[in-house]
């Protein structure tokens, strides 16, 4: 893996097609949200594709991922098909963790995804033991650990800053700064806003990147990378970003203006890429036709997938309480 | 085991015997907490493991509860078989979410993707003059959680020989040492190689009255056994062991040869441990009884910090004779 970033056609219009499956995969579950097919807590990622889509193109298959409650675009990106992640939603048996999880806990076990976390902060202890058992059996991965700014009020975020430094652990910190946990602006949560200068503070490299450019973030977060498998060290990466639907389905969004969603929807990830490839000469309006025709294919699928789904046996509730073995 | 085997230990040893043997045995092992390698623990369990073992595999942790317990939970997930150290379970509120909203819900939340085998050992209960910070006795808190195992050593022989079954669980367990047993002394005899950690044990056979209890508590529940033996009152001692999932079985066996029950528990009365217990004999044996089921608990305060005032909140081997005399001879 390599630290340049060639954006050619290929690689452009491959970043623009992840970001449209999230927006799009999303843009379906709000509507199945209003149908009632999905139901409890839906956190919507829209705005923050970039994230996940430019992390995940420096991360290899070796290496683990921790999310967020807000982290079906985190799942999309690492290749959590959507079959099983819409399945999961509907809370079938088909989804990825048998309808036991839903929205916010989304687990693939084949890809090294280990969890959607709705335990603010709590994903990032969980980090350090993934990297350092990674690192006592000899795998050289690195551990992506995502978490929204709001973990940086949490005693966890500072307990993992300073142990994984402490313990030199290879772990690439993700902050997904949307500057609002749930309806507080960081400006009244935290004393330093800048999440990044709080590496310092742990003698950790960080910085800040446009968390709605995904060819920043991930020129950005191959360097990170690179110098976690290099060194060994972990590194703080704080992205920008701005969602720009509401916190849950719940959230009428009082505690902020129309002007300002509209602001950042001027720097809608996906529009900016599409935009930039148009003028490089590299996306024509028959790319973008097909590409979106092949993803609502994909998205329509999915849905499909889930209608067609079964109810996990309630005789099974008990089941996996406790485990018979450790799987392998 | 070394050739020179000692005929007899403390539990404090027997403690440090098992977690080298551990390590030893399986190079996924490692152990970590706040002072265990350097300074040897707080209870000096692991004094002189990390020189032995290095600094690999005894891990000294910053004063990071949540961060180095949810580490182990990682740590088991990849691969590992961690031993955290919470140094009380006091201190274990710390990382009660990642005890409790984590390792205990992944399993089930990720639908059987992942397993969580990890073991965390804590110290708990009173009787050092520690105060009520450092005194209490939470494992029945733990043993609400569905999902962990909760385990309560109170015999040379469990303190040497759980550690390895917990750590052969797929799940996670938690280990609560009595902080007034690491001084104990027994034998531990070397033709036993291993114990379970699924069944209650009866310490000392009785026909009269059934005493349940666990860890810190046994001792002194079999010390009122011998009192009410003097005055013919033969009570059973029923070592609870493994608090979740209570071995109901074993407990029913003697509710129904005795038909009378005193519960020893130094949790505290409400909403605990021993009415899990008291009402798991309702529900299953109620028609057993011949008499209400007593229970000898911590007086329901902090504990306190002057010697007679902590005393007094625990419970006695005086007070547990107490409770089981008015069962065996009602009116008296």
């Amino acid at each position: 893996m390599t630290t340049k970033v060639h954006l050619d056609r290929a690689h452009g219009l491959h970043l623009l097609r992840e970001m449209l499956r999230i927006r799009r995969f999303e843009g379906k579950c709000a509507e199945l949200y209003q149908a009632q097919k999905i139901r409890g807590f839906l956190h919507l990622y829209d705005g923050q594709e970039a994230v996940s889509v430019g992390v995940m193109q420096a991360l290899g298959p070796q290496d683990a991922i921790i999310g967020t409650y807000r982290e079906h675009g985190q799942a999309i990106a690492r290749g959590v098909p959507m079959g099983p992640l819409m399945a999961e939603m509907f809370g079938k048996l088909e989804g990825c963790c048998r309808g036991r999880g839903g929205s916010m806990h989304i687990f693939d076990r084949s890809r090294r995804f280990l969890g959607g976390n709705a335990i603010v902060g709590a994903g990032m202890p969980l980090a350090l033991g993934v990297a350092l058992a990674d690192r006592m059996q000899g795998r050289k991965t690195v551990t992506a650990c995502f978490f929204g700014e709001g973990a940086a009020d949490e005693g966890e975020f500072h307990e993992s800053m300073n142990l994984a430094a402490l313990w030199r652990l290879p772990v690439l910190f993700v902050c997904e700064n949307n500057l609002y946990s749930m309806g507080t602006p960081v400006g009244i949560a935290e004393a330093e806003t800048a999440i990044w200068h709080k590496a310092a503070g742990y003698r950790m490299g960080g910085e800040a990147v446009d968390g709605m450019d995904p060819v920043a973030v991930e020129v950005a977060a191959r360097r990170a990378v690179e110098r976690i498998r290099d060194d060994g060290a972990p590194y703080l990466l704080e992205c920008r970003t701005y969602r720009f639907r509401a916190h849950s389905m719940f959230d009428a969004q009082l505690y902020r203006s129309k002007e300002e969603i509209e602001a950042w929807r001027a720097k809608d990830p996906i529009l900016r890429l599409r935009d930039w490839l148009e003028k490089a000469g590299h996306l024509h309006p028959a790319d973008l036709e097909r590409i979106e025709a092949e993803v609502d294919e994909e998205v329509a699928a999915a849905v499909a997938f889930a209608e067609a789904g079964t109810l996990e046996p309630v005789e099974e509730l008990d089941r996996f309480v406790t485990m018979d073995e450790v799987p392998l | 085991m070394s050739a020179a085997a000692q005929p007899r230990l403390t539990y404090r040893e027997a403690c440090r015997q098992a977690i080298r043997a551990a390590i030893q045995a399986d190079p996924r092992v490692f152990l970590m907490g706040e002072d265990v390698g350097r300074y040897g623990g707080c209870y000096a369990v692991t004094k002189g493991l990390m020189e032995e073992l290095g600094e690999a595999r005894i891990r000294d942790t910053p004063l990071s509860e949540s961060a180095f317990v949810g580490a182990g939970i990682g740590a088991a997930i990849a691969g590992m078989r961690p031993i955290v150290e919470v140094m009380t379970c006091n201190f274990s509120l710390l990382a009660l979410d990642q005890i409790m909203n984590t390792a205990a819900t992944i399993p089930h939340m990720s639908g059987g993707q992942f397993a969580v085998p990890l073991v965390i050992r804590m110290a708990t209960g009173a009787g050092r003059q520690l105060a009520a910070q450092h005194s209490h006795s939470l494992e029945g808190w733990f043993a609400h959680i569905p999902g962990l195992r909760i385990l309560a050593p109170a015999t040379i022989e469990d303190a040497r020989h759980m550690l390895a079954a917990a750590l052969a669980d797929p799940n996670p367990v938690l280990i609560f040492e009595h902080v007034m047993l690491y001084n104990t002394e027994g034998e531990l005899d070397p033709a036993v190689e291993g114990v379970d950690i699924a069944k209650a044990r009866i310490r000392r056979p009785g026909r009269d009255v059934t005493l349940i209890t666990y860890g810190g508590s046994l001792f002194k529940t079999l010390a009122a056994a011998e009192t009410l033996a003097g005055e013919g009152i033969e009570a059973e001692v029923l070592d609870l062991r493994v608090l979740r999932p209570l071995d109901t079985a074993t407990i029913m066996q003697s509710v129904a040869r005795t038909r009378r029950v005193v519960i020893v528990d130094e949790g505290w009365r409400a909403g605990s441990l021993s009415a899990e217990v008291a009402m798991r004999i309702v529900e299953e044996a109620f028609f057993e009884l011949d008499a209400p089921i007593r229970r000898v608990c911590s007086r329901e305060v902090p504990i306190p910090y002057a010697a007679h005032l902590e005393q007094a909140a625990l419970p006695q081997p005086e007070t547990i004779a107490a409770a089981a005399r008015g069962l065996a001879r009602p009116g008296k």
